[in-house]
């Protein structure tokens, strides 16, 4: 499980978080020192994060979460840094004791970072201590990506998903896995969808919870059952009034980033303005002390405390810039060729919108696996870690079986 | 000088006051800045620059003077009054010629009185400012509900069309029965609204930004090279600049929390506007250089004035109200402009309307010039020349002064 065993020579060099007690005083004083809006207008979240959600978590935050947390649950981990392309990547790498194991790359999206991940550690790299079998196991390798928590920050442009997603090849080539397997949400199912149109080689399916082609162009999928239509309305109200926070960071990082470098409520609100089931699970963790699954107060405050001690804000939301920015190298690009592997795809019932099957194989010509799981919504990993585990598992089983 | 037009007990004056403890706080937050790395852009296509925002905190810190508001502000006879279960600030400047036109002018945002506090003078005395007695108004400046020293609603439904019909009650209310309507961004979709609505009493209104075109362009021509480049820059708003505006209209709650606590996300914000007063600003800062009024120490008035009166929350949720008026009014045609209309092109406003888009959309225009300077905040930016528009505008207004 040390890197030793697979890091090449001098490229892969072991890590450790250390904060500083001076950081968490600062972050403490700032906290203590907010100066708070007056009330929305509204009983909903129509107006933004309310008030009492923001309040009771500043107050969780000063007085009864434990800032040495985010320090502690990583360094319980193996982590590493190597450069990949002129940027110093941090990643966990947890081999699995089953040496036959799938090697998985997972990508966490925004906002979040490897926290929404670490909870999933135990049940895909150990499945026997996990109601699975040996043959479930995989290595798993959770890298952060650039800009975000302990990644170094691109310092040129052109950090899009594209390179994102080459940078990924090279880390597995550079751990030694020669055939492996790719995962992600959000901005990582962005990651592992371009890593499956690039046909990397030693990639050979990719599974996400995200449909990144239904973003890109809604009106290219079937539109005719009940579900379809549903899933179209609710990506038209996330256009319509829930991307603000998007086109904000694909076209203005920089300046959204003061305040998220300088205000670790404005950090905590702009954070947990995402999309509308998140955002009442984390609000309910909050106000009510009712968490759905995993996502308990003290873990969202692990993911917003490890942006704020890195100073991550603005550099993760450049990574939007890059992605989707109308201004970046990228833009305009004609977009990369059909995925060919084996593609599997999980429906969570809270996210952004319901994906139907249909969606699914219009978008992917070779879908693998396709479920929709009872519960669980954009954070499946983090809310869900077990069930994900799961969809996992069912989505790469005919690859593990494969495995030589 | 409020005397002359005051009702009983319903206008009350007003003076500003800051304590030297919110001004020591200001002062400490943005010494503690806890600053980004730079952009990796050499312009503003990431947003604001980090070398124009750091060279405005330590101007901001070290050189000026925030008892500058103050002064400003209580130089000039300002006034509340209750309108629809909100106080409205405002400043009220008589001319010393009585048959001066009066005119409510509206600020816009990122904008507040500050920005037009330099064209009183010109406006209302005009004979000491290359005018004649004929170019005189009285002037009425009001602060828009959440801004500045006006309240912040406490109930859902102040879109601009609500704050239209309270600028009908203030005029009415300060004795004026035969008034004009001005107004430039947010200031422009008000009078817009006035200008729909009709009150008794509103006979004109100029504006200097064509707001429908923002939203819509559909029906507008675009054959000639003039409205094929606004066509385009409206395009490149849509595109790259309206992520503020968006934010704003869907979730003014979440960007206040920054707009409170950080005074620098606070005013990378307010320069986050449109691309020719964005290099303007930062020109004024990185290199001493600024165009007409908007000095450094202009910006930061209305920075600061933000800031001390805590309303970034509250006027972003301005915008969310102007998204929920335009979904409560899709499909619904507003009454005709019956009333005449003027329009000043400022060229360096987000588009440079042409003749034929304000034709379109207002047929009652019987004033129509483009500048030769200025831009979006343009009575900020060219107080003078503004002037000398809303002099030309008006003329034909005045003819009919005893009806």
């Amino acid at each position: 499980m040390s890197s030793a065993q697979v890091a090449a020579p001098t490229e892969v060099r072991p890590f450790t978080v250390e904060i500083r007690q001076a950081e968490l005083d600062d972050l403490r004083r700032r906290i203590a020192a907010t100066r708070w809006p007056e009330r929305e207008l509204v009983g909903d979240r129509s107006q933004g994060v309310q008030l009492a959600v923001t309040q009771e978590l500043t107050r969780y935050w000063l007085d009864d979460y434990d800032l040495g947390r985010v320090e502690a649950r990583l360094n319980a981990l193996p982590q590493f840094v190597t450069e990949i392309d002129g940027v110093d990547v941090h990643f966990i790498h947890v081999r699995s004791k089953h040496e036959d194991a799938l090697p998985l790359i997972m990508t966490h999206g925004w906002p979040g970072s490897v926290i929404e991940q670490i909870d999933t550690v135990g049940p895909l790299t150990d499945p026997t201590a996990h109601g699975g079998s040996a043959e479930d196991a995989f290595h798993l390798v959770l890298p952060s990506l650039p800009g975000y928590g302990f990644s170094g920050r691109p310092t040129e442009l052109g950090w899009n998903l594209g390179r994102v997603a080459r940078a990924w090849a090279e880390l597995m080539k550079r751990l030694g896995y020669t055939r492996y397997v790719a995962q992600g949400g959000d901005v990582g199912a962005g990651v592992t969808d371009t890593m499956g149109r690039l046909r990397l080689e030693g990639l050979i399916s990719i599974h996400t919870n995200l449909l990144v082609p239904a973003l890109n162009d809604p009106a290219a999928l079937p539109a005719e059952t009940d579900q379809e239509q549903a899933a179209l309305a609710a990506i038209k109200t996330f256009q319509t009034t829930g991307n603000g926070y998007f086109v904000e960071q694909s076209t203005r990082p920089e300046t959204i980033g003061y305040a998220l470098l300088d205000s670790p409520v404005a950090l905590a609100a702009w954070m947990v303005d995402h999309d509308t089931d998140a955002y009442y699970k984390i609000a309910a963790a909050f106000t009510e002390d009712k968490p759905s699954g995993n996502l308990t107060r003290d873990h969202i405050l692990d993911n917003i405390t490890l942006y704020w001690l890195t100073g991550t804000g603005a550099s993760a939301a450049r990574s939007y810039w890059e992605a989707y920015g109308a201004d970046a190298p990228g833009a305009g690009q004609a977009p990369p060729p059909d995925v060919q592997l084996p593609v599997g795809f999980t429906t969570f019932p809270g996210e952004i919108w319901r994906t139907p099957r249909s969606w699914v194989e219009a978008s992917y010509s070779n879908v693998s696996y396709f479920n929709e799981v009872e519960k669980g919504g954009h954070f499946a990993a983090w809310e869900e870690p077990d069930i994900f585990t799961n969809e996992l598992r069912a989505a790469f089983r005919s690859l593990l079986k494969e495995a030589p | 000088m409020s005397t002359t037009v005051e009702t009983a007990t319903e206008i009350r004056p007003f003076h500003v006051e800051f304590s030297d403890k919110q001004i020591d706080d200001l002062r400490r937050r943005i010494e503690s800045t806890r600053w980004p790395g730079k952009e990796l852009v050499d312009d503003r296509s990431q947003g604001v620059q980090l070398a124009a925002l750091k060279a405005l905190a330590e101007y901001w810190t070290s050189e000026y003077d925030v008892g500058r508001i103050e002064e400003r502000l209580n130089a000039l006879p300002q006034f509340t009054t209750e309108l629809d279960g909100v106080e409205i600030h405002f400043i009220h400047v008589r001319s010393q010629h009585e048959d001066a036109l009066p005119l409510i002018m509206t600020h816009g945002w990122p904008g507040s009185v500050i920005e037009l506090i330099d064209s009183i003078k010109p406006l209302t005395d005009p004979t000491a400012h290359g005018g004649n007695a004929e170019d005189a108004f009285h002037l009425v400046l009001p602060s828009l509900p959440g801004y500045g020293f006006s309240g912040e609603p406490s109930e859902v439904g102040w879109s601009t069309g609500r704050v239209a019909q309270a600028w009908a009650e203030l005029m009415r209310r300060l004795g004026y029965e035969r008034y004009v309507a001005q107004g430039g961004d947010q200031g422009a979709a008000v009078t817009d609204d006035l200008a729909h609505q009709g009150p008794d009493g509103l006979v004109g209104v100029h504006m200097n930004l064509l707001r429908a075109a923002l939203g819509n362009t559909s029906n507008l021509p675009s054959e000639s090279d003039d409205e094929r480049a606004a066509l385009e820059a409206v395009g490149t708003f849509r595109t790259s600049g309206f992520g503020y505006f968006l934010e704003q209209s869907t979730r003014p709650q979440t960007i206040g929390y920054a707009l409170l606590d950080s005074p620098v996300a606070l005013a990378g914000w307010m320069l986050d506007h449109d691309t020719d007063s964005y290099y303007k600003i930062a020109r004024a800062f990185v290199d001493g250089r600024w165009t007409g009024g908007l000095t450094r120490d202009h910006v930061l008035d209305n920075i600061t004035l933000y800031w001390l009166t805590a309303s970034g929350a509250s006027a972003a949720r301005s915008y969310w109200e102007g998204g929920r008026a335009a979904a409560l009014a899709a499909g619904k045609t507003p009454p005709a402009v019956s009333i005449p209309v003027g329009f000043t092109t400022f060229p360096g406003e987000i588009f440079r309307a042409p003749r034929s888009w304000v034709e379109t959309l207002y047929p009652t225009l019987v004033y129509f010039n483009e500048a030769e300077r200025g831009g979006h905040f343009a009575a900020w930016e060219e107080p003078e020349l503004f002037a000398r528009e809303l002099r030309a505008a008006f003329a034909s207004l005045r003819n009919g002064r005893s009806s």
